[in-house]
């Protein structure tokens, strides 16, 4: 009834690995794309752009990097919060010695200077695995967030300590700094995610992606077979951090505006992103965006029904806030280990053949 | 015994070529046991080449030198002609030795059809960047890889089941679609551990059928161990017979049949 | 002799008392790996919940009290009594206890037979609930822990150990400082250690529990029920958590910190090995010197101090590089 692939047919293999075989998911997806890209900046103000709709564009390429590198590859990585770091301060780096550079180039750069970071802390990983390597990420963690704070270099000797990001114009239009108008800002890390998700898709459905999971699934049948284990790791922990590092940068340059590092890319920084992605779903890109979503929108529920309607104090709800993010990351793990993506595929399944299920 | 220094005919016709694989005194310890003594074969094109031998015999040990898992203490192993340094096993998948396993090491968490496609792994080189834009070189790549992928699946007859995830299959299944793995790599030389272990009489008819037909259709050469005699016997060309670590012989599966060591080693020391 | 030695040594001194704290929190983790295979990132917030349970009984507290005031606009705060610290303890062990039964019967038992990261990624879940629960039952807010097992006496010691004060500055000319509280705290873990290891070793709860820990499955077959031997070890964790806590609250108070000291645990285990007791004791008194000895000979002096957040974890990495299987760890064999 409303979900239909009868009648659908591939008559090549082209046309069958494409992202979204069926016509119905297609026209979905291209509707979503014109209501992301068309409508939304004209209706767009600043309480949506900064509560929901920048925290959610940005979490969500960080948590497709993280899903590369621990759903796709199994690796389990307690960095995340340092390399969002190192792509912020990258950035910033960027920013302040080259003014007249497009932000777009700040960013890809800051990504790919985080990816290199990245290789670097991944290169234990041919030898530690499981949560050994999971406890190796956290000396990432501490490590970075260590140098960022007592180098004055990354923070250009300022006396605070802190790294603020100068205003830059993209096309003559101003996307960073307090007065940068929503729909810029937004538009701008649309961009990226839309980009991220489109490369982490053909990145893994393709040779690359059959390697990581191979790795993560029989790691020894996967080196005989072919894969060298060491080029896969570190590939995905490049690319992962690739992505993550440009979460970090937009995080920082486009909407936090100001760093502190030590309060905005802490461990708690890692856990969240891990969190997305266990609730989205491991190994899935869609996944990916359901649980940014889902946790960039918990916090906001949580206040509007804490606060606003029974009238606690704000640290009530903070502590509400940790008890059911823990509870829900158990509930998940036992019900639907492959997250949110896994119950819009049997809600899928399910819709495909109502109203009639035999 | 027959002479198999220049290639030779098998009884029922097929050409046997010249050595593809030779195995010199190899010797396997593990610490201090042994588990594999100065044993010496050698595999040659085109034929079906069994290693039996009862539990603990060394076979697994073997095929694990064969495919460069294990690196032998003593002896060496020549691969077209030319001793075969140590090399890691990918390296060694690279140069056409592709293998199933005992206990099916399938990739649990993709499909079929993804499984089979990481079989042609080392055949596929397009760049992380060509990948990430995938429109041209990689999709291109894909597409060809994929009918050959898709070649071994009408073969195999799971046509049917190439898109469901792997971890939904019956054992017999699974087993089937290892094989696939295997062959999509379109190997030199394919070495099946233990093809039949676990399976009932149809599906080791079944199985034995798409062994034969490989090797007759593609002229794939055939490694494989199995401690089933009577379908060893049916399928190879030659047999090795191991026991304790020791090759106790070598032959057509008449020569073995008939060679009073390997009967009182294997099948049993008649008694009255 | 050299004043620079002199210091090391007393640097030396003051890391294996770390040490020994650190130690304590990695042995928790040890008790649950061995027995379950669960790596229990939680560990260190059951600590912290552990003292905040303690402090709020000790106090009189009512639990949840500001969530019920927010609520219904009530007042409660306390009960307006003090319960002295032994009764106290025992209420607080039973508080893990019964912890530990609701772990295994509403998240563990659960996951039988799941994927060890799964399960790591679960206990990772558990930290969170188990943090937001403590502020919500107790309040956020920095604590004292001040413990007096008999009324005005016994109180637990702090400060600075005049005797030793007096005794190396008869020998150096310089006295070391040394606090009577991780005195106390390094005999109460070798106590502690010694508890256990009797435990396993002379008791049939122990014996089931070394059984369990080798192989599920056999265990089972010879009728040990893997249920409360997890409950067992849980509420073992849940106790040495709460000896840990008692010590780090008495020296830093009970506060949100204390379960990112506990972290530490996790390099002391990666050094040590995730299935062995002396592996822990060892790696926690190497952590503790090492990062103590690097802050003091090239942390401060060059790379500008605070080494400690990280020296850990680094030497952990850099370590397993070479040996995978830990210190005490046995190789491990691939197999196909």
């Amino acid at each position: 009834m409303f979900y239909r692939e009868a009648g659908d047919f591939h008559t090549t293999y082209t046309s069958d690995s494409q992202t979204f075989p069926i016509k119905f998911d297609r026209y979905r997806y291209y509707v979503i794309l014109v209501i992301a890209f068309l409508v939304v900046p004209f209706i767009i103000n600043d309480y949506w752009a900064n509560a929901i709709l920048l925290p959610f564009l940005i979490y969500a390429i960080a948590a497709i990097g993280l899903n590369i590198l621990t759903g796709y590859c199994g690796q389990v990585s307690l960095g995340t919060g340092g390399f969002m770091a190192v792509g912020a301060y990258a950035c910033y780096k960027l920013m302040t010695a080259f003014p007249d550079v497009s932000m777009f180039i700040h960013v890809i750069l800051a990504g790919a200077i985080t990816a290199v970071v990245g290789v670097l802390f991944g290169l234990p990983s041919l030898r530690i695995k499981g949560f050994y390597l999971a406890v190796a990420t956290l000396a990432a963690q501490f490590f970075l967030l260590w140098l960022f704070n007592k180098v004055p270099w990354f923070y250009n000797y300022s006396a605070s300590g802190q790294i603020n990001a100068p205003e830059r114009e993209v096309f003559g239009i101003l996307i960073t700094g307090a007065s940068a108008p929503a729909w810029a800002t937004y538009l701008f890390c649309l961009i990226f995610c839309f980009a991220s998700a489109i490369v982490a898709r053909n990145l893994t459905r393709g040779t690359v992606g059959r390697k990581w999971m191979a790795i993560r699934d029989m790691d020894i049948a996967a080196e005989i077979i072919g894969v060298n284990p060491l080029r896969a790791k570190l590939s995905a922990f490049a690319v992962s951090s690739f992505f993550v590092g440009i979460s970090g940068a937009l995080f920082f340059s486009i909407y936090l505006g100001a760093v502190e590092v030590g309060e905005a890319f802490s461990i708690q920084k890692s856990f969240l992103v891990l969190f997305m992605v266990i609730v989205g779903g491991l190994g899935s890109i869609f996944g990916s965006f359901a649980g940014a979503a889902f946790l960039v929108l918990l916090p906001v529920a949580l206040k509007v029904l804490g606060v606003d309607m029974l009238g606690w104090p704000t640290d009530i709800v903070a502590h509400f806030q940790l008890v059911i993010v823990g509870a829900l990351i158990i509930f998940f793990l036992i019900v639907e280990p492959h997250g949110l993506a896994q119950l819009w595929r049997l809600a899928k399944e399910k819709l495909r053949l109502w109203p009639f299920p035999h | 015994m027959l002479d198999t220094s220049e290639g030779y005919t098998t009884a029922d016709g097929r050409k046997i070529g010249g050595v593809v694989m030779e195995m010199k005194n190899i010797t396997l310890r593990f610490g201090g046991v042994k588990a594999i003594t100065d044993i010496s074969f050698d595999i040659r094109e085109g034929e079906i080449r069994a290693i039996i031998g009862p539990n603990g015999a060394g076979k697994s040990s073997m095929l694990n030198v064969m495919s460069g898992f294990y690196v032998p203490q003593e002896g060496e192993v020549w691969f077209h002609g030319k001793p075969r340094p140590p090399l890691k096993p990918y390296e060694v998948a690279r140069q056409g030795i592709a293998r199933t396993f005992q206990n099916i090491a399938l990739f649990e968490g993709m499909s079929v059809l993804d499984n089979v496609m990481t079989g042609r792994l080392t055949q596929m080189k397009t760049g992380l960047l060509a990948q990430s834009i995938w429109k041209g070189r990689a999709e291109k790549e894909e597409t060809e890889n994929r009918e050959i992928a898709e070649k071994v699946i009408d073969f195999l007859e799971i046509q049917a089941i190439r898109k469901t995830p792997v971890s939904r299959l019956p054992y017999g299944l699974k087993k089937r679609v290892e094989l696939a793995r295997a062959l999509a790599a379109e190997p030199k030389l394919l070495l099946l551990d233990e093809p039949m272990a676990g399976m009932n009489v149809e599906e080791k008819e079944d199985m034995s059928r798409f062994i034969l037909d490989v090797n007759d259709e593609f002229g794939t050469t055939i490694a494989l161990i199995e401690h089933d005699m009577g379908v060893v016997m049916d399928l190879s060309d030659r047999v090795v017979v191991m026991d304790y670590g020791k090759k106790i012989g070598d032959g057509t599966p008449d020569e073995v049949r008939n060679n009073q060591e390997v009967i009182d080693a294997y099948l049993g020391v008649e008694h009255d | 002799m050299s004043d620079q030695f002199v210091f090391a040594m007393e640097v030396t001194l003051n890391g294996l008392m770390a040490g020994v704290l650190y130690a304590l929190v990695a042995l928790g983790f040890v008790l649950i790996y061995k027995a379950s295979g669960i790596f229990n990132f939680a560990q260190g917030v059951m600590a912290l919940f552990a003292a905040m349970t303690l402090v709020g009984i000790m106090n009189g507290q009512v639990p949840f009290s500001h969530l019920i005031n927010a609520t219904f606009g009530t007042d409660l705060h306390d009960f307006g009594w003090h319960l002295p610290a032994l009764l106290a303890i025992l209420l607080t062990v039973g508080v893990m206890v019964l912890l530990a039964w609701g772990v295994q019967r509403f998240v563990f038992s659960h996951l039988v037979g799941q994927e060890p990261i799964i399960l790591f990624m679960a206990t990772i879940g558990l930290a969170y609930f188990l943090e937001g629960l403590a502020d919500l039952m107790w309040g956020s807010e920095i604590k004292t822990l001040n413990v007096c097992l008999f009324g005005e006496s016994g109180c637990l010691p702090q400060g600075i150990n005049e005797t030793i004060d007096a005794v190396t500055y008869e020998w150096f000319g310089y006295g070391f400082f040394i606090d009577n509280l991780d005195i106390t705290a390094t005999i109460v873990a070798a106590v502690l250690v010694a508890a256990l290891i009797a435990f396993s070793q002379y008791t049939k709860q122990g014996r089931a529990l070394r059984a369990v820990a080798d192989d599920h499955q056999a265990a089972l077959s010879v009728g040990i029920s893997l249920n409360f031997i997890w409950i067992l070890v849980w509420s073992l964790a849940g106790f040495v958590a709460l000896v840990a806590g008692i010590m780090w609250g008495a020296k830093s108070g009970v506060q949100f910190s204390l379960s990112l000291i506990a972290l530490k645990a996790l390099p002391v285990l990666m050094l040590g090995g995730f299935t062995s007791i002396p592996g822990a004791i060892v790696g926690g008194l190497i952590i503790g010197v090492g990062e103590k000895l690097f802050e003091f000979a090239i942390g401060a002096p060059f790379l500008g101090g605070a080494t400690e957040n990280w020296f850990a974890y680094v030497l952990a990495l850099v370590f397993l590089v070479f040996r995978p299987q830990g210190l005490f760890g046995e190789k491990i064999i691939e197999r196909v």
